[in-house]
């Protein structure tokens, strides 16, 4: 049984590469196809044809759609030079995943600063929207059709229906400004100052979980509730099992599976930043580099952060697939 | 290849028949690495208006079978031929008209008709399909043939959801019998029923048979069902027919082991003819359709089982008329002329079963307080020597 | 109750009620029957006639909180009604266990059989896991699982169907309970299974001495394995008796309907069958007399529309057998004469 959940795992992982490869070679055309010339956004306000030429040449985009493409993947492995003949060559070492002739920076390096606050924040997020998710939803469960399942489902409606912007606004102004209970956000590395960290992470963690808890809620409540009445369920109480060990041997394990899917899918989802949390609190992350990005029309940043963001899904959706073959061991036998 | 009594104007011939199913391996490249031979050389006919009983259990092949000759899904090999039209290889658009002559029924009344379309529009959707204009309009006709099936034409406008699972049953019926199909394929039509609308059915079914001359390929897991309705019945295990016969002699004189299995094992709804019935039990489980057994598919759960059952796959031959049976050690003493009635090897004479009303058989009961049967055919005696499992 | 002649197990006077948004459902109304040990009793009826809330409410697997039951289930002198959620819990499993329709759905698909068959035991009994195992190993032997050491740490989708309703049976009969309720538990399999499955019942059953209550709609699993039969409709018992009493002198109407709606293998074929009409009432609308009166053919024989506006009692005609009818003793008897010898006639 281990060998075929290692052949079940090398299988998987085999399929994720591929996919990866087919996804960067997409999003690559996709951009190529644009009618933006990146060779014209290279330079500012002072262009001339000839710069402009000669920044098109330096970025290797006078060659083929599937030439940059090899020379882009070459990049990620063994780094690249641009313009290496010219008197002024810019250097990216591996992982390459381009270079921001914008910012004069490469776009790996760009990414890497800002991904802690983007991680910090997700997983902040993470735990709370499932620990509250998830208890209130087996809550309401339990308590299906009385007061406390309804309030719990209008609290989660409310919870749903309060777009973020909104919210993280209106804390800003009374928690921070009005009452000043937590002082201005600015980031800092848990590492350097803790206290500092939470005092800036607690008001996003907070908003952004709140609506992901919120489906987390009717979620857990749904899956619950279909497990309840499932006919298995009904044997464990056949059996003389006391209710406390139905829920938490049976249903809880047959009910949380689908949970499995959507928590790494979201959770993957807001590696690729946040964004809106991340604007509204000027955190330094993933979602607000992409927002400058888009509005610089970076373009070889906009490839990278898509990449990174489609790797995190990609990368959660395998790691979802096993859990769920461990968990399900009809998926791990067939 | 086999001997199928060959009626020049069957409504359904079907020669050779397979469909097999790949098995694939998963992962980037998936390989086939197998066939389910579910459907694997089955060859039958259907008479117009007759009724062709197709029973087995699970996994025999026998739903897989009736999809097929209607192409809801692809033989594999074999041909198909629909009223003298061949329409193995045909394709889905020149399949359209010869929708009109054969439909389906299916087996839950619950999941197969549409529930946000009325009864109206379910039961007029074949003529709005095939753009037939029945003469007086298409809601007279519908509202005609909801009184036919026995519902209530004034619900023309109510949704599946109004109506009871045997109500709903005859909703695909009238849907079913609207065009005047020449065959119908049943798939397990009343085995989601209760037993008092079961026989409703059936009877509707029937009568439906008897007006419109429509043949039915009848599909199910269910003897007593198969036996009411059909006139010939076919019996399938593991993508196999192993027996073709005439109902009554099927029912009386079955020759293949799996049949005797089969009828054996129905309960009968007479507790002393039940308590008298020596009944044989099959051993083991059924094998996997990837890879059957060789020689004859049945030989690893079969009493008579001997050498050469592993190595020669069994033709069907007609023992006795229109009786045709896949079987090297048929129960059927070929010099003798009988059947061999029970594993054993027994033989005896057959016998018109004696029939005697219950009334008198009860009286019978009370006087002597002994064991009597109150009416019956005793197709299964003995095989004290079968060991359960 | 608690004299040593009392039954093994008596259920009295048995309702139970759902409170819908539609109104009150009564799914089961003032049953009762008893079950000797050793005996099997069948509960025969069709969808919605309350066979399988009956055996719930017995094992007290309703939701008190939805539902509302009445009336007693005398287990050895002991009222299950009345009994708190704890201790109806600590009976199930241990003196009472129950088997379903659906082996495959019935059974936890990420649990080994051996964790499963283990827990049954762990709950009830003060012992080692690995002496639970040893009873989950000896069980499985026992039910007629092949190799059950290499069976017992299989998953339920690795067995046949067949398979894991002898798995569900050993789970019930692990702890030895005098009491077994089976649910349906052959629809989902294939005759010859079937076949093996209630002979498997039938040999636990004498080995054990166990009371076995059969709920089905398979008259011909009635007539097997039950020595009492109760036939329910429209959540009423309408005629109770032995089996012989069911089958060769049935007295109610709705009986010889179902006798006479099955196809029969053991009688020449009729061309036609005889059904019942008309469909099966909705428990949350029932007739206000009898409940099958609306599908009964004879109800004009009974003056001034009895049938109609007065509920029948269930009575008592004889060594146990009840009938729950308008009609008199003279008529049903000329009734279910016409209608066997129809049955063995017809055709012929």
């Amino acid at each position: 049984m281990i060998r075929r959940l290692s052949t079940y795992v090398i299988r998987r992982v085999l399929s994720m590469i591929l996919l990866l490869v087919l996804l960067s070679l997409v999003v690559f055309i996709l951009f190529s196809l644009l009618p933006a010339d990146p060779a014209r956004l290279t330079c500012g306000k002072s262009c001339t044809p000839e710069i402009i030429e000669a920044n098109r040449h330096r970025l290797g985009l006078d060659m083929p759609v599937l030439a940059q493409y090899w020379e882009f993947v070459k990049g990620i492995f063994v780094g690249r030079t641009y313009a290496a003949n010219s008197p002024d060559p810019v250097q990216c070492s591996a992982p390459c995943l381009g270079y921001s002739f914008k910012r004069g920076e490469e776009v790996f390096v760009l990414i890497k600063d800002r991904l802690p606050a983007t991680i910090w924040l997700a997983f902040g997020a993470f735990v709370l929207w499932l620990a509250a998710g998830i208890s209130l939803g087996i809550y309401s469960a339990l308590r299906r059709g009385r007061w406390q399942d309804r309030s719990v489902m209008g609290v989660a409606l409310v919870g749903y229906s309060l777009p973020s912007f909104f919210i993280g606004l209106v804390a800003i102004f009374f928690i921070i400004i009005r009452w000043q209970l937590l002082p201005f956000p600015s980031y800092i590395s848990p590492l350097e100052n803790p206290v500092q960290f939470l005092q800036t992470m607690i008001l996003p963690w907070i908003i952004l979980a709140t609506l992901y808890a919120a489906f987390y809620m009717r979620l857990t409540r749904n899956q619950m509730l279909e497990v309840l009445g499932d006919d298995y369920i009904r044997t464990a109480r056949a059996k003389g099992l006391p209710e406390r060990v139905v829920i938490r041997k049976h249903a809880l394990r047959a009910g949380l599976t689908p949970i499995v899917t959507a928590a790494g899918l979201d959770l993957a989802g807001l590696l690729g930043g946040a964004i809106i949390t991340e604007s509204i609190f000027s955190l330094p992350g993933i979602g607000s580099l992409a927002v400058n990005s888009v509005n610089d029309a970076d373009l070889p940043l906009i490839v990278g952060i898509t990449l990174v963001a489609a790797t995190f899904i990609i990368f959660a959706n395998l790691i979802v697939d096993l859990l769920y073959a461990v968990i399900d061991p009809r998926v791990r036998l067939s | 290849m086999t001997d199928i009594p060959a009626t020049d104007d069957a409504v359904l011939r079907v020669t050779d028949l397979r469909t097999h199913f790949p098995v694939r391996s998963r992962g980037v490249f998936p390989k086939t690495i197998g066939q389910v031979k579910a459907v694997d050389g089955v060859s039958l006919s259907v008479a117009p208006g007759e009724t062709l009983g197709l029973v087995g259990e699970s996994g025999c092949g026998k739903s897989t079978t009736g999809r097929t000759v209607l192409r809801l899904i692809a033989p594999t090999s074999g041909t198909i031929e629909l009223d003298g039209t061949d329409i193995t290889r045909m394709s889905a658009k020149q399949l359209v008209p010869l929708r009109r002559k054969a439909q389906m029924i299916f087996q839950d009344p619950y999941n197969a008709l549409n529930p946000r379309h009325t009864v109206g529009t379910i039961i007029g959707a074949p003529f709005e399909v095939q753009s037939v204009s029945p003469p007086g309009g298409v809601r007279a006709a519908v509202q005609d043939l909801m009184a036919r099936v026995g519902l209530n034409p004034e619900h023309y406008n109510r949704y599946p959801s109004e109506f009871s699972g045997g109500q709903r049953q005859r909703i695909g019926i009238a849907r079913a019998v609207a065009l005047r199909p020449k065959i119908i394929v049943c798939d397990e039509p009343v085995s989601a029923l209760d037993v008092s609308i079961q026989a409703q059915i059936m009877n509707l079914l029937k009568d439906l048979q008897d007006d419109f001359g429509v043949a039915y390929l009848f599909v199910a897991h269910d003897l007593s069902v198969v036996r009411q309705i059909s006139h010939r019945v076919a019996v399938m295990y593991l993508g196999h027919i192993v027996e073709l016969a005439p109902r009554d002699s099927l029912y009386s004189k079955p020759l293949h082991p799996y049949t005797h299995a089969l009828l054996s094992a129905v309960p009968l709804p007479d507790p002393r003819a039940q308590a008298n019935r020596e009944q044989i039990r099959l051993s083991g489980d059924l094998p996997s359709p990837i890879n059957p057994p060789s020689g004859c598919v049945f030989h690893t759960r079969c009493f008579r089982a001997e050498d050469r059952c592993k190595a020669e796959v069994p033709e069907l031959r007609e023992l006795l008329p229109g009786h045709t049976v896949a079987c090297h050690f048929p129960m059927f003493d070929l010099e003798v002329g009988t059947v061999i009635r029970g594993p054993q090897g027994e033989v005896s004479e057959l016998d018109a079963p004696e029939v005697r009303p219950p009334s008198e058989v009860i009286a019978d009961v009370v006087e002597s307080g002994g064991l009597a049967r109150a009416t019956g055919v005793d197709y299964v005696t003995g095989p004290d020597a079968t060991p359960p499992d | 109750m608690t004299s040593a002649s009392a039954p093994f197990l008596s259920v009295q006077d048995l309702s139970v009620t759902f409170p819908t948004e539609d109104g009150r459902v009564q799914a089961v109304d003032g049953v009762s029957f008893s079950v000797e040990r050793g005996k099997t009793l069948a509960v025969v009826g069709e969808s919605g006639s309350g066979k399988s809330v009956t055996a719930q409410a017995i094992m007290g697997l309703l939701d008190r909180r939805l539902s509302s039951v009445t009336g007693h289930a005398w287990l050895e002198g002991r009222d299950l009604v009345a009994m708190d959620d704890d201790e109806v819990r600590r009976e199930r499993g241990s003196r009472m266990a129950m088997i379903f329709q659906d082996p495959m759905s019935s059974l936890h698909p990420f649990y080994r059989i051996g964790a499963q068959l283990s827990e049954a035991v762990l709950v009830h009994q003060k012992v080692s896991k690995q002496a639970a195992r040893e009873q989950a190993l000896e069980m499985l032997n026992r039910v007629g699982i092949p190799d059950p050491r290499t069976r017992i740490d299989n998953y339920p989708h690795q067995l046949s169907g067949g398979m894991r309703q002898r798995v569900m049976i050993a789970m019930a009969l692990i702890n030895s309970p005098a009491l077994l309720i089976a649910d349906e538990p052959t629809t989902a399999l294939d005759v010859t299974v079937q076949a093996q499955i209630l002979e498997l019942i039938g040999n636990l059953q004498q080995e054990y001495d166990t009371a076995v209550i059969m709920i089905t709609h398979d008259l011909g699993i009635v007539a097997d394995i039950a020595d009492d039969v109760a036939v329910m409709y429209g959540g009423r018992i309408v005629e109770s008796g032995s089996v012989d009493d069911i089958f060769y002198r049935p007295q109610m109407p709705y009986t010889l309907g179902l006798l006479a709606s099955v196809p029969r293998l053991d009688q020449v074929r009729a061309e036609r069958l005889d059904p019942i009409p008309g469909n099966p009432p909705s428990p949350i609308s029932l007739p206000p007399g009898c409940v099958f009166q609306p599908r009964c053919a004879y109800s004009d024989r009974v003056a001034d529309h009895a049938c109609e506006g007065v509920r029948p009692e269930l009575v008592d005609i004889g060594g146990g057998h009840a009938v729950r009818c308008h009609l008199d003793g003279g008529q049903r008897l000329a009734i279910a004469t016409d209608v066997l010898d129809a049955l063995a006639g017809s055709g012929a």
